[in-house]
């Protein structure tokens, strides 16, 4: 197997070598997901959490669960070797929350600014 | 004590200049790594236009009635082992080890196949029952959402079919073995999507 040097980079998926048996690291993400899984349908459908936070607490469980994928699964980490890798995925988390949460603040202002329907009912009377 | 990043096996023994360029593999990688990112922005609209349209569900159906918790739990059950046989695949592939990647490829697809039997069967269970994509707004983007993940899942079994097909004509080429690195960063980002639809689509239906 030729050696690569950090500079050159890591391809992502491919364990690092701190961790040469990343058959473990699998094991390990699948125990982590399924007790966040499991914990975001209990979340879901639990009379003992405050039924307005539950919304928070399922945001938080995926967050969770995401960064397990990311760190056991596709073995991309802040390593120096990792740096392309990284910072590429980091532009896309950057990316993904503009788009979204540019797009729901944006459609509930219009929404706050426009004329209500029975408002525009009495208007074309 | 200084932790020198020679000491950590950091320093490249060849100066950076004379390294030339990245092995095929490393640049494969990144640039598949890339691609993914551009489908998760794909995902990110179409999250987007969930978030934005869910209540507009024009007196029809909402979520909350018809949607069932435990066929989801089943589907990500199903979606999250494949994740898991399909890394045990990979490193078989880097062993050279044919028979326990048909085995693990094997039950990646069997599982692949069964979660997107569950989803089709749920999408046919909505359209009997009168709540087609073409129903209200809500349906809409719950369709587009849904169904452009159960798409990818679709190209992916495709896909391990084809490469596996390559494994057993042209055997464990340096090419071959970096398709599939290819498809398990693939197959692991469906996944990852996947954690988003159950959390907001499934579980965040009102």
């Amino acid at each position: 197997m030729e050696s690569v040097s950090p500079a050159q980079g890591h391809s992502p998926g491919v364990a690092t070598r701190s961790d040469p048996h990343h058959g473990r690291s699998y094991l390990i993400g699948l125990a982590f997901a399924l007790v966040l899984t499991a914990a975001s349908f209990w979340a879901s459908s639990t009379p003992l959490v405050y039924t307005r936070s539950v919304p928070i607490l399922i945001a938080v469980l995926a967050v969770a669960q995401m960064g397990v994928h990311v760190a056991f699964f596709l073995h991309v980490s802040s390593a120096p070797d990792q740096a392309n890798n990284f910072f590429a995925l980091a532009f896309g988390v950057f990316i993904t929350a503009l788009v979204v949460f540019g797009t729901m603040f944006i459609m509930a202002n219009l929404n706050h600014n426009m004329v209500s329907m029975d408002q525009l009912m009495r208007m074309q009377r | 004590m200084s932790a020198t990043s020679e000491s950590l096996g950091l320093e490249p023994a060849i100066p950076l200049s004379q390294q030339g360029p990245a092995p095929a593999r490393v640049v494969a990688g990144f640039g598949f790594w890339l691609f993914l990112l551009s489908d998760i922005i794909l995902f990110a609209v179409l999250f987007a236009s969930y978030a934005v349209l869910s209540s507009a569900i024009a007196g029809g159906p909402a979520g909350v009635e018809l949607f069932d918790k435990r066929h989801v739990f089943l589907e990500t059950l199903c979606l999250l082992t494949s994740s898991v046989t399909c890394g045990f695949g990979t490193l078989a592939v880097a062993r050279t080890d044919a028979r326990a990647l048909y085995l693990w490829m094997l039950a990646t697809f069997a599982l692949g196949a069964a979660f997107l039997w569950m989803e089709v069967s749920e999408f046919a269970g909505m359209v009997s029952l009168g709540a087609g994509p073409s129903h209200s707004a809500f349906l809409s983007s719950f369709f587009a959402l849904v169904g452009t993940h159960g798409l990818h899942v679709t190209l992916g079994l495709v896909w391990l079919v084809l490469m596996l097909l390559q494994v057993a004509t042209l055997g464990f080429q340096p090419m071959v073995a970096r398709r599939f690195f290819c498809f398990g960063l693939f197959w692991h980002a469906l996944d990852i999507v996947w954690i988003g639809v159950f959390s907001i689509v499934y579980l965040g239906a009102h």
